[in-house]
């Protein structure tokens, strides 16, 4: 019916963008419903949490990666994730010493691109849903992590980085009855 | 297993992150600032109206940026039908009916959101929270082409269902 084919500019960015103001629209409301920022960022890190725990299946079915060997391979495959599910590119680097803990850096901080950080959020950690995603998607494959964001270009710094540090691994539960 | 002829697809990897945050939003509880209880619903689905609403009332601007104005209401519900929901939801509306007095019936035949839930009648009373996020969504691009408008959704039989946007008259 319409004249032209779309009206819309640019369809293939709808999807980024639709995430993105969603998410916008998201921490808003818990910026107001929660008095302090660091209750927004609990509950940020807990959504990704559920939401990692979810992404690994559908992670894990598309690629039929093996397990992982060790936090270097781990660090790759969380890499591939971010490319693949939202188109970013972050680097990997700062390992410690014992190739136990690493750096996703982003040029910008996810999902901000038109936020700004307001004097009374200063202490928000907008991003705050990817520690908990990678920690709920590192779970349900037998790693636990720690996660957490270490720098971010809305508070003024150069780049935005979370920080991957492993904890341990975790024993499969047996079911009762099992040897 | 769907119970109507329609194929629900599953989420392509572009949107499965839109998918699962809509999801956690809906089910989680973390808009609720109470614990969940039997209380009523009315403060998670505003809310989730709310978002949607916002999120709509950006997002169409970002679509829009160099179009031509919408020559008529039903030109504008129409590109809500087919343009944007294919730029949202992969497809176009299925049917859309109006009785060309502000009234507007869009039927999504396989809703995404809905997609994921058992169509059976047992979830049939969470269906509505599945939703709100898209009325909101409606609403707010609707308000940024200068409509206002009550969008609400009612589903008959999962996965389908129908937003109803209504457009008051001036006068």
């Amino acid at each position: 019916m319409s004249r032209q084919t779309s009206r819309i500019a640019d369809p293939k960015k709808v999807n980024s963008e639709l995430f993105n103001l969603t998410y916008g629209s998201l921490v808003s409301q818990l910026v107001k419903d929660y008095e302090n920022p660091e209750d927004v960022n609990k509950n940020l890190d807990r959504m990704g949490y559920n939401i990692g725990i979810r992404i690994i299946e559908d992670f894990l079915a598309r690629t039929n990666f093996p397990r992982c060997g060790d936090m270097r391979d781990a660090a790759d495959k969380i890499q591939q994730a971010f490319k693949m599910y939202l188109g970013l590119n972050p680097s990997i680097g700062n390992w410690s010493g014992a190739s136990d803990e690493f750096s996703l850096t982003f040029e910008t901080t996810p999902f901000a691109e038109f936020v700004e950080l307001p004097d009374s959020c200063s202490n928000l950690k907008y991003a705050n849903i990817l520690p908990g995603v990678i920690r709920g998607a590192c779970e349900m494959v037998q790693i636990e992590v720690q996660s957490w964001i270490q720098q971010d270009t809305l508070k003024g710094d150069n780049v935005t980085e979370i920080r991957v540090r492993f904890i341990k691994k975790l024993e499969d539960a047996m079911p009762a009855g099992e040897d | 297993m769907s119970s109507s002829g329609s194929l629900a697809l599953p989420p392509s990897i572009e949107e499965l992150p839109l998918e699962l945050l809509h999801g956690e939003l809906v089910c989680s509880g973390i808009l609720l600032s109470y614990e969940e209880g039997d209380g009523d619903s009315s403060e998670l689905l505003s809310k989730l109206e709310f978002i949607g609403f916002s999120t709509g009332y950006r997002l169409i601007e970002r679509l829009l940026r160099d179009s031509p104005r919408f020559k008529d209401e039903l030109d504008t519900i129409k590109f809500i039908c087919k343009d944007f929901w294919v730029a949202v939801y992969k497809k176009q509306i299925d049917n859309l009916r109006t009785n060309h007095q502000g009234t507007y019936v869009l039927q999504d035949n396989s809703f995404k959101f809905l997609s994921k839930l058992s169509a059976t009648k047992q979830y049939l009373e969470h269906g509505p929270k599945f939703l709100s996020y898209t009325c909101g969504i409606i609403r707010g691009a609707l308000a940024n082409l200068g409509i206002a408008s009550v969008v609400i959704a009612e589903i008959s039989t999962m996965p389908s269902c129908r937003f109803h946007i209504t457009i008051p008259r001036a006068g």
